[in-house]
C-alpha cells in the first residue's frame, strides 16, 4: 500500500515542505519541493539520511584551547554521536591549518573530518 | 590623543564590517579602516562553528569559521586595514570616531564616511520578566555557543531552552552532540521561531523534545538553577493555570530574539526606527547623519549571513561613492511604510531619483505566518506600482520584493509607497 509521508527538505534555508507518496521504502511522487534538490533529499532520507557533522577538537599550545571541525560531506545520520564521541578523544597540536586532515575515512564511511579554521600557537606573554 | 585618518571607517569586523570595508575599497575608497574590539576578526562566526553559510554568496556550504576566514582574506586582498583590540567609544559629527585600543591608546579617527556594523545582541531574561531566584546556570543561548565552541566548557548537564531561535536549535543540537541532555526546548508561540531545517537536522533529528504554545513562568534553585516551571499558554500568550510542570534541570538557555546594536548610534544621534530597532536608513543604506551609513544586523536582524553581507556590501560601495565624490543632491526621499500584515520595511525610506541607477530591493518581515500563496504589494495609495507572489510567508523569513528602475517615473509621483501581504 502507498502511504504518505511529509518530509521538510534541509538542502537550503527555504525548507520546502515536501508531500511524499511511499512504498516499500520507494519514492513514488513528491511535491511541494522548490527544486529537485528536493526529491534526492526524499530519497535519501527514505534510504540512508546523512547529515553534515560539525564540532570541536581539542588543541595544544594554540591561541584558543579549541579548533572546530566539520565532515568533508554529509555522515550516515546514525553514525554521527559515534563519531562526535570518536573526536572527544581527539588532541590536536597548535599551529593547526584551516582544511587539515584530523580522522581520514572516518569509520570506513568515505568521508573525512577536517579542521574549519586555522589556530596560531598562543602568543608568548611576558 | 593619537590620530588617524581614513575615507571609509568601518565599526565591526563581522560579516557585515568585512562586506562593507571590502566593497568600499573595491569601489575607490582609498583607506579604508574597520575597527574590532575582540582579538578576532570576524564577529559572532568563529563561534558559529555549523554550516550553512554562503550558500548564495559563495555557492558553497561553509561553516561561520570558513565563511569568515573568506572574507578577511578578501578584505586583506583589497588592501583593508584592521584595528583589532580597538573599541569604539563615541562618533562625532564629521563623521569621526573616538575609539580606545591596546597599541593605540586613545585615538580619534577621521573619516569623509562611516560605517555602523556593530550587529546585534541577544535579548536577556531581564528583558522577560521570568519570576523566580537569581541563582546560576541562566545563560543565553550565544553565551552558551561561545562557552562550547570557543572556550571548551558545556554549561550544564541537564537543559532546558526557552524560545526556538535559531541558535537555540542548533545549540540544542551542540549540548547533544557533547553529551548534554536537552530536557525540553519550550516556544510561547504557536510556531518555531528559526528556520524550518533547524527544526529537522537540530531538533528531530536529536529526539528534543519541543513544546510549542508553552514558556518557562518560573525558575527555581538558590546556588544553582535546580528546575523551571513551565506552563501552557492560552491564545494571547497567558499561562494556563493548571497547565504548570516541573522540570528538573541545571541550566535554562534563552533563545528569545536578537537587538540591533545602536548604542553607538543613537548616541551620536542617528534615528532609530522602534519596528526594526534599526536606523532609518534610505536605499543606500544611509543614516540621518551625514556620512554615515549602516550595514547588517545592525539595521534590522537577518535570518541568513548571506542576506547581511549583501546588505553590507551596498552600504560600503555608497559609502565610497560619498567619500569619493561628497554627498549627493537628490529631489526628495519619500517614505516607504509597512501595510496590512508587515512588521516592518528596509528602507525606510527611498529618493525616487535614485532608482534610475539601479533597482532597489524592499525587504520586509511579515507579523503572522500565512502558509498558502499570497502577494506582497508595493501601493501608491491605491495604485499598485510592484507585485511579488509567494507561496508562503513567516515571521522567521525576511521577503524582498525588487522595484525595477522602469518604475522610477511612477516612484516619483509617489507620496510615499506602502507594502501590503494580501491573500
Amino acid at each position: 500500500m502507498p502511504e504518505l509521508r511529509q518530509f521538510i527538505c534541509v538542502v537550503c534555508p527555504v525548507g520546502c515542505i515536501i508531500d511524499a507518496t511511499v512504498e516499500d521504502g520507494q519514492l513514488l511522487e513528491a511535491h511541494g519541493q522548490a527544486c529537485k534538490r528536493g526529491i534526492a533529499y526524499v530519497h535519501e532520507e527514505l534510504t540512508c539520511p546523512r547529515r553534515m557533522l560539525t564540532t570541536t577538537v581539542r588543541v595544544i599550545g594554540g591561541s584558543l584551547p579549541l579548533v572546530p571541525v566539520r565532515s568533508s560531506e554529509a555522515l550516515p545520520k546514525d553514525l554521527l554521536l559515534q563519531v562526535a564521541t570518536r573526536l572527544r578523544e581527539v588532541v590536536l597540536e597548535a599551529p593547526v591549518t584551516e582544511h587539515q586532515m584530523v580522522i581520514e575515512d572516518v569509520f570506513g564511511t568515505g568521508v573525512d573530518i577536517i579542521t574549519s579554521r586555522e589556530m596560531p600557537c598562543a602568543r608568548e606573554t611576558g | 590623543m593619537n590620530r588617524l585618518s581614513c575615507d571609509v571607517l568601518v565599526i565591526g569586523s563581522g560579516p557585515a564590517g568585512l562586506a562593507a570595508a571590502y566593497e568600499a575599497r573595491r569601489h575607490g575608497a582609498a583607506r579604508v579602516t574597520v575597527i574590532e574590539r575582540n582579538d578576532d576578526l570576524g564577529g559572532i562566526l568563529p563561534q558559529c562553528i555549523h554550516n550553512g553559510f554562503g550558500l548564495r554568496v559563495f555557492k558553497s556550504d561553509l561553516t561561520g569559521p570558513e565563511y569568515a576566514s573568506r572574507w578577511i582574506e578578501r578584505a586583506r586582498n583589497v588592501g583593508v586595514e584592521f584595528l583589532p583590540k580597538t573599541m569604539v567609544l563615541e562618533i562625532d559629527d564629521g563623521p569621526s570616531a573616538v575609539a580606545v585600543g591596546d597599541r593605540m591608546g586613545l585615538l580619534r579617527v577621521d573619516a569623509r564616511a562611516l560605517v555602523l556594523a556593530m550587529g546585534c545582541r541577544e535579548r536577556p531574561r531581564g528583558a522577560l520578566a521570568i519570576p523566580g531566584t537569581r541563582p546560576a546556570g541562566v545563560y543565553t543561548a550565544g553565551t552558551a555557543q561561545r562557552l562550547v565552541n570557543i572556550e571548551g566548557y558545556v554549561p550544564g548537564s541537564r537543559l532546558v531552552i526557552l524560545g526556538s531561535g535559531d541558535i537555540g536549535m542548533i545549540m540544542a543540537r551542540r549540548l547533544t552532540i557533547e553529551g548534554a541532555q536537552v530536557a525540553a526546548m519550550v516556544e510561547i508561540l504557536p510556531y518555531i521561531s528559526g528556520l524550518r531545517r533547524n527544526l529537522v537536522q537540530c531538533v528531530r533529528d536529536y529526539d528534543i523534545p519541543l513544546q510549542l504554545c508553552t514558556t518557562v513562568t518560573e525558575i527555581l534553585g538558590s546556588e544553582r538553577v535546580e528546575a523551571v516551571i513551565t506552563s501552557k499558554v492560552d491564545g494571547n500568550r497567558h499561562p494556563l493555570p493548571g497547565t504548570h510542570q516541573e522540570v528538573r534541570c541545571d541550566t535554562l538557555l534563552l533563545s528569545v530574539g536578537l537587538i540591533p546594536e545602536n548604542e553607538l548610534s543613537r548616541a551620536a544621534g542617528v534615528a532609530i526606527d522602534p519596528l526594526t530597532g534599526g536606523p532609518y536608513v534610505d536605499e543606500r543604506y544611509a543614516t540621518n547623519v551625514p556620512g554615515v551609513y549602516a550595514a547588517g544586523n545592525v539595521v534590522q536582524v537577518y535570518d541568513l549571513v548571506d542576506d547581511a553581507t549583501e546588505s553590507a556590501l551596498r552600504a560600503g560601495r555608497f559609502a565610497a561613492e560619498l567619500a569619493r565624490r561628497g554627498p549627493r543632491d537628490f529631489a526628495r526621499a519619500i517614505p516607504v511604510l509597512p501595510g496590512s500584515n508587515v512588521r516592518h520595511v528596509v528602507p525606510q525610506r527611498l529618493h525616487p531619483d535614485s532608482l534610475t541607477d539601479g533597482a532597489v530591493q524592499l525587504q520586509l518581515r511579515v507579523r503572522e505566518p500565512v502558509e498558502e500563496a499570497v502577494e506582497a504589494q508595493v501601493k501608491d495609495g491605491d495604485d499598485l506600482l510592484a507585485t511579488r507572489r509567494l507561496r508562503y510567508v513567516r515571521p522567521s523569513e525576511m521577503v524582498t520584493v525588487e522595484l525595477d528602475p522602469a518604475l522610477a517615473h511612477a516612484v516619483e509621483r509617489a507620496e510615499a509607497l506602502r507594502v501590503d501581504i494580501v491573500h
